[in-house]
């Protein structure tokens, strides 16, 4: 009996590539609609200060209910679906995305915001032109941390017929077959690290000014 | 069983009173959810933030320690869970591994940032005062990274306490055994007020952690409460 059997995956190639596409799709959805939606509440909590408070506490609450109870509190409305698996991992996209925006636009000097308007920008023209692109480093540092952490949840959407490369962890445990386990495992820490790498060309492409770029 | 109200399940798995006295009851669970979200964090405090410490006060293997934990971060709980399950066996063991495993990460990265964050005018008029780096790290660098340090642990024990849950599948105890049964049972009671709970213990949790975080805070330091 060996420990990993590289004939299955051989084997199952077609199979893992697929469920590997399923877990970027899955990933992807979450952290697009997630980064929209918290967008949104980012710039309702910058420009109106007193709705901080509430969206952070909002965000939080759904930051701590556990998947699992999620996912099981939804079937029976959403069904076995893609959309149950999508509420459930846009929710948890929000918090770390929202706290990281305000962090961003707020961190932007205030000799930047006089210098704008002093070079009479509007306060749109000022938020797009200045204070949002510097602070696009902090704001793709968070939209990175959600995205590898959607990464690992996607496993567990397993539990609701999807799960992309969660299948395989479901799956080995039901028949206790550790070749299914590790490819599971490793292939999802795999995707995430390729995710991470490729969100960060994206923020240098976006930021050509910071070549120095801190995460 | 399955097409009763909302309400009427609730209110049915309110009334039994196996749900709050004996085996199963809400108070029993409770005590084990956080029996083993506390022995999860402190096992992973005594792992981590020691050699996250010494790291960060000798600026050594810093860049290949942070590479390490990021990949870390990306290890699906819900994977390791299952490895141990398949290794060790059903029970509070793999997800008290699992646990150990998803709060090390931030607990590492706020230390080393805590440290790395010491003005270094400080440090130079400690070393001028004659400490040696022992005491440098545990008198001054310490005491003015704890607050971010805290800040890790609250990160990591409300992840602890949400994700506690998954014992429930791996046969262990805990407020997941609520959400597990009911789904199974189709009770979505007992379902829905398991979900309250963990969510409301998350909670309670952070808000009692940040004001004992206030209470750590040296004077003078801004406190690591970001929010």
């Amino acid at each position: 009996m060996s420990f990993f059997n590289w004939e299955w995956v051989a084997r199952n190639w077609a199979s893992v590539l697929e469920r590997a596409w399923e877990h970027v799709f899955l990933t992807g959805v979450a952290v697009g609609v997630g980064t929209v939606i918290a967008m949104g509440l980012s710039l309702l909590a910058v420009r109106r200060r007193r709705w901080y408070a509430p969206i952070t506490s909002a965000t939080n609450i759904l930051y701590t209910i556990p998947s699992l109870a999620l996912f099981a509190f939804l079937v029976p409305f959403t069904g076995l679906s893609t959309l149950t698996s999508e509420i459930g991992l846009v929710s948890y996209t929000l918090l770390i995305i929202v706290r990281n925006t305000v962090a961003g636009i707020d961190g932007v000097s205030a000799g930047v915001r006089e210098a704008a308007d002093g070079m009479g920008f509007t306060t749109r023209s000022r938020f797009w032109k200045a204070e949002f692109p510097l602070a696009l480093p902090v704001i793709m540092a968070g939209i990175r941390i959600a995205a590898v952490t959607t990464v690992g949840l996607v496993t567990i959407t397993a539990i609701l017929g999807q799960g992309g490369l969660g299948f395989f962890i479901l799956a080995g445990l039901r028949s206790f077959f550790w070749t299914q386990i590790i490819v599971g495992t490793v292939g999802s820490v795999l995707l995430a690290v390729v995710i991470d790498v490729g969100l960060l060309r994206v923020e240098k492409l976006l930021t050509p000014w910071s070549r120095s770029g801190t995460a | 069983m399955t097409d009763r109200p909302l309400l009427e399940e609730l209110r049915l798995f309110l009334g039994d009173p196996e749900t709050w006295w004996g085996p199963g009851s809400i108070p029993l669970r409770l005590a084990e959810h956080l029996l083993l979200s506390a022995v999860a964090l402190i096992i992973a405090a005594a792992l981590v933030i020691p050699p996250a410490l010494w790291a960060a006060h000798r600026r050594r293997g810093i860049a290949a320690a942070s590479a390490v934990v990021n990949v870390g971060r990306a290890v699906p709980t819900f994977g390791i869970l299952v490895i141990v399950v398949v290794w060790l066996g059903l029970g509070p063991w793999p997800a008290l591994v699992a646990l150990v495993a998803l709060s090390g990460p931030p607990m590492f990265t706020n230390t080393v940032a805590g440290v790395l964050a010491v003005d270094p005018a400080i440090l130079e008029s400690a070393r001028g005062m004659g400490m040696t780096g022992g005491r440098v790290l545990m008198e001054v660098e310490l005491p003015l990274a704890l607050p971010v340090i805290a800040e890790g642990v609250r990160i990591a024990m409300s992840q602890v306490i949400a994700t506690a849950t998954l014992a429930a599948l791996a046969a262990g105890g805990g407020l997941g055994r609520f959400i597990v049964d009911g789904f199974a049972k189709r009770d979505q009671g007992e379902l829905l007020m398991g979900a309250v709970l963990v969510a409301v213990l998350a909670v309670a949790a952070e808000k009692a952690f940040t004001r004992g975080q206030r209470r750590i805070t040296p004077a003078g330091v801004p406190s690591g409460d970001s929010r």
